[in-house]
């Protein structure tokens, strides 16, 4: 018999009849309002993951470097010297199609507050942007503003913005998507778990007041599809960077006096997901007065109480005789803490209110049995996005197609949005956006101790052409650009944003795309430590582009040897280096021409890998001035890029019929004086090693048999750094 | 040894990094926002950041902090101070420098390394630096256009108190005058955007930067 009476309260929070009669068996009753929230809350998508966690599953989590790995706040590899790196990208896609300056700047304050919730000092955020063709004004308000977002709350922190990419493509023109990664450095002696221990300790509330900001946000916000009409404006979260500086100060000072038993952030779901989460994790009960929360608006309900998602707060659990410790450092630092509640031994969430129990609720139902769903992929029949509407009809000259092609907003210099972030707070920063592939940041002052290497990439349409080898190419991208800087791969985050996983074709492109990620993370030996699901981007036009974005972090022995990705002087020798079989498939040639290829070409993985390892090899023995991928616009693009960032042209003749403008993983430009370039050769040669040219002159000149292009680097610099700035003028 | 002294508020972002810039020509030491006691220090760093979160005005409530109250008698009486960013912004506020900081003519966060020519090398902190030297520097702020009021600016010129000036087409902000950085009438108290802290190493920007702190280690204490 179903308890379900209309009309359902449970229908409008998200939760099917069948899972309301799973709560009713759960609880061996009805739900009151406030379990009801939250039940309906911890089995979102966003906090339950109903519909991934089975997937999610395939991807390898093990390696020789990790320290944390899924499950926790963030995940961490080990660095030497006694030193973790603790990373994690996460979406806040929704609330930024909302509101998008407060969508991402509040993103940025949740993915930081991750990482120092394992004890990690934030010493660099990346992040990687998705919206509309530039041509509509939504998607230039959403990209200013997302961008001021994110770099009013990094550089108000105090926290570097080290890389990012940002791509246009039509199907995210109502789902924008803002995804942001952060990394933090922790002594691997002060990291610290979540789950709750010790019964009788005392549940400290710290940061900000709690009021009815997001109520509803990120959870509800993120588990259904965004109608075209609703203003969901008010249930945005508001972001306060200066609340989370001091609370991000207060919380490492407490971690390195050691008077915190566990700590954990407060992020979609608020206390509700907080609290069940850290007693699920160290199987005990936790009790919530919620008279005792020091609230922004007097008369909230404890049902808001417990999910309001109001920013900058975190949850501790502390020892009786250690409080007194903790509100001391809280006050140096002018935080608010306060005594909310005490970890028990009945396994159960137990809230009051007013000295009553106002909901009463088994951890692990809330936790751990959140129903699981398998999905029902199904390969479409029909292409699932229309063609991209031709900005090029091919009878231009290959001059002209290279200059249209530095001047699309996928490839221009993204300067213009990174100069609006501060990417060199905490004196770790070698390497800045486009001053190489890779951000490249040192471990300690001057070097010592060497240096990390960190990259974010997911190329949507191509994921969209072929979620398997989608998938594997942005790990593969990630890992080249890694070992054009020489840094070797630790470890990898990754956020799976797609369209709604209940339809069977877009469960077949979240389900090829995870079997990619798994394959291409076992190529390259980057195990996956943490991560992030956004499901549901899709409204009134169509779901986005399938777009695994994956963040990999790695270790280079000296930052005194990293190449920048702009030629460095005249006269040095280029050469192409990797397996790499350019193809218009896919390409962004094919999408300027309003083609969208239905499959990609397959990749050997483990050539892929090899030849990286070489890559590696050669870049760190100091031979090596300029490296660089070939990625979005092929060789052409790839060269004049090394043109552009340093300042000084090429001759370059390559093999007729050579794709100029074709794409495909493997490939890579390595430059510098001739003789150390040329003593790569032997090493490099059963990889793929082809010496194509010399740096010089002003001018960027390929010729491929007969197919001439010849491009004045300063027409290349116009084209390719004017872009942007001229839709913001 | 030259001791510095970098102030600490809540919202600071680049102590820490002013500090290791200090360590490399001396001994160095962060002092309390909430203390009156600098502790003895020969030099005050204030840093960049954004001090009390900066909602008001940038530096206008870090001004009246207890720690700047010592800062301002400290400088009255000689000491060398050091305001950089929303430190120069502090300083100005406070008095202790002529001036103010407005937003950026294009109104949005810019960080950008700059060049920055020398003008006066008879103050505290361009003293290991030459006439006309130019540093490469990088920039990052809202709020650092330069501003006084015309008769303030002629008397700024003529004393000689503009510090540091943008070389040609690169003023970042939209400063009058292309101007940089000043000083006092001393020559004591030196404010200017750009961050020398983030210029001390080659792996880094550059390490011209090292010049300001040099500087300080250069000269015996003031009296």
């Amino acid at each position: 018999m179903s308890n379900v009476a209309s009309p359902a309260p449970h229908r409008e929070l998200g939760l099917t009849d069948a899972e309301y009669d799973l709560i009713c068996d759960k609880l061996e009753r009805e739900p009151n309002r406030l379990e009801l929230a939250v039940f309906s809350l911890m089995w979102s998508e966003h906090c339950g993951y109903k519909h991934s966690r089975k997937l999610l599953k395939l991807l390898p989590t093990d390696g020789p470097h990790v320290v944390m790995g899924p499950g926790e706040n963030a995940g961490a590899v080990d660095v030497g010297d006694g030193l973790a790196v603790a990373f994690k990208v996460e979406s806040h896609n929704h609330p930024s199609a909302v509101e998008p300056f407060q969508g991402a700047a509040t993103g940025v304050g949740g993915i930081l507050r991750d990482v120092f919730a394992i004890g990690a000092r934030p010493i660099a955020v990346l992040d990687s942007l998705r919206f509309g063709e530039l041509d509509s004004a939504r998607s230039r308000y959403l990209l200013d503003h997302a961008v001021a977002g994110i770099g009013h709350y990094g550089n108000s922190i105090g926290v570097a913005t080290v890389g990012g990419e940002i791509y246009f493509e039509g199907p995210y023109e109502q789902n924008c998507l803002v995804n942001a990664m952060c990394l933090g450095l922790a002594p691997k002696d002060r990291m610290i778990r979540s789950a709750a221990a010790g019964v009788g300790n005392v549940i400290v509330l710290f940061g900000a007041l709690t009021g009815r900001d997001g109520i509803g946000g990120a959870s509800v916000l993120a588990s259904a599809e965004l109608g075209e009409d609703e203003d969901k404006r008010p249930s945005v979260q508001i972001g306060d960077p200066f609340e989370e500086k001091k609370l991000l100060e207060s919380s490492l000072e407490l971690l390195d006096k050691g008077l915190l038993a566990s700590l954990q952030d407060l992020g979609a779901a608020g206390l509700t997901s907080s609290s069940s989460e850290m007693a699920s994790k160290g199987g005990v009960g936790i009790e919530i007065d919620v008279d005792k929360v020091p609230l922004r608006e007097a008369d909230m309900e404890p049902f808001e109480v417990m999910i309001s998602e109001s920013q900058e707060r975190m949850l501790c659990v502390v020892e009786p005789q250690k409080l007194d410790g903790v509100l001391a450092v809280c006050d140096k630092w002018e935080v608010r803490a306060t005594a909310i509640g005490t970890v028990t031994d009945t396994r159960r969430l137990r809230v009051l209110a007013g000295g009553e129990v106002v909901g009463d609720m088994p951890v692990e139902a809330l936790v751990d049995e959140c129903p699981v769903y398998d999905l029902d992929p199904v390969e479409p029949r029909e292409p699932v996005y229309p063609a991209p509407a031709a900005k090029l009809d091919g009878d231009e000259s290959a001059e002209d197609r290279l200059l249209a092609l530095l001047g699309s907003p996928n490839i221009a210099s993204k300067r213009w949005a990174f100069e609006q972030y501060d990417w060199l707070v905490g004196s770790r920063t070698t390497r800045r956006p486009e001053e190489a592939d890779a951000a490249v940041l040192m471990l300690g002052p001057d070097g010592g101790s060497g240096a990390i290497a960190v990259s974010i990439d997911g190329n949507g349409r191509r994921v969209a052409c072929d979620p398997y080898v989608g998938a594997v190419e942005a790990v593969l991208e990630c890992a080249r650009n890694l070992a054009c800087v020489g840094a070797e791969p630790l470890g990898l985050t990754n956020c799976l944003n797609f369209g709604n996983p209940e339809k069977p074709h877009i469960a077949w492109q979240l389900t090829r795309s995870v079997e990619g990620l798994r394959d291409a993370c076992l190529a390259v030996g980057a195990p996956v430590v943490g991560g992030n699901v956004s499901l549901y981007n899709e409204g009134g036009g169509g779901p986005i582009y399938p777009t695994p974005v994956v963040g990999m972090v790695g270790k280079l022995p000296d930052p005194g040897t990293v190449p920048w990705s702009g030629f460095r002087e005249a006269g040095h020798a280029i050469a192409l280096v990797g397996p790499f079989a350019p193809s218009l498939a896919g390409s962004e040639l094919e999408k300027l021409r309003g083609g969208l290829s239905t499959e990609l070409a397959p990749v050997d993985l483990a050539r892929q890998a090899a030849a990286l390892d070489v890559v590696r090899t050669a870049v760190r023995s100091g031979a090596v001035a300029t490296a660089h991928d070939v990625s979005e616009g092929g060789l052409a693009c790839a060269l004049a890029e090394c043109a552009i960032a340093g300042g000084i042209g090429a001759r370059v003749e390559l093999d007729d019929g050579f794709e100029l403008f074709g794409e495909g993983p493997g490939g890579v430009l390595l430059a510098g004086r001739r003789g150390d370039i040329e003593g790569l050769a032997e090493a490099l040669h059963p990889h793929g090693f082809q010496l194509i040219g010399e740096t010089g002159g002003d001018r960027v000149a390929i010729a491929a048999g007969v197919a001439t292009l010849s491009v004045p680097v300063a027409a290349a610099l116009e084209a390719h750094g004017g872009s942007l700035p001229s839709r913001f003028e | 040894m030259t001791r510095f002294g970098v102030i600490r508020f809540p919202g600071s972002c680049d102590e820490v990094d002013a500090l290791q810039a200090c360590e490399r020509y001396g001994d160095a030491e962060i002092l309390w926002h909430r203390d009156r006691d600098l502790k003895g220090v020969d030099a005050v760093v204030v840093p960049g950041g954004f001090s009390y979160g900066d909602y008001l005005r940038p530096g206008a409530i870090a001004r009246f902090s207890p720690v700047m109250e010592a800062v301002s008698e400290f400088a009255r009486e000689g000491g060398r101070v050091l305001g950089i960013c929303n430190g120069f912004q502090v300083l100005c506020e406070a008095g202790l420098l002529p001036g103010a900081l407005l937003g950026n003519d294009h109104l949005r966060f810019r960080c950008r390394q700059v060049e920055i020519v020398v003008e006066n090398i008879d103050t505290a902190f361009t003293r290991a630096c030459a006439r006309e030297d130019t540093l490469s520097i990088p920039g990052k702020h809202t709020t650092g256009r330069y501003f006084a009021p015309p008769a303030l600016l002629d008397q700024l010129e003529g004393n000689g108190q503009v510090v540091f000036r943008y070389a040609p087409g690169q003023n970042p902000n939209g400063s009058l005058n292309d101007i940089a950085g000043v000083a006092n009438e001393g020559g004591n108290v030196v404010g200017l955007m750009p961050h020398p802290e983030h210029a001390v190493s080659p792996l880094r920007s550059s390490a011209d930067g090292g010049k300001l702190f040099e500087s300080v280690a250069l000269e015996p204490a003031a009296a």
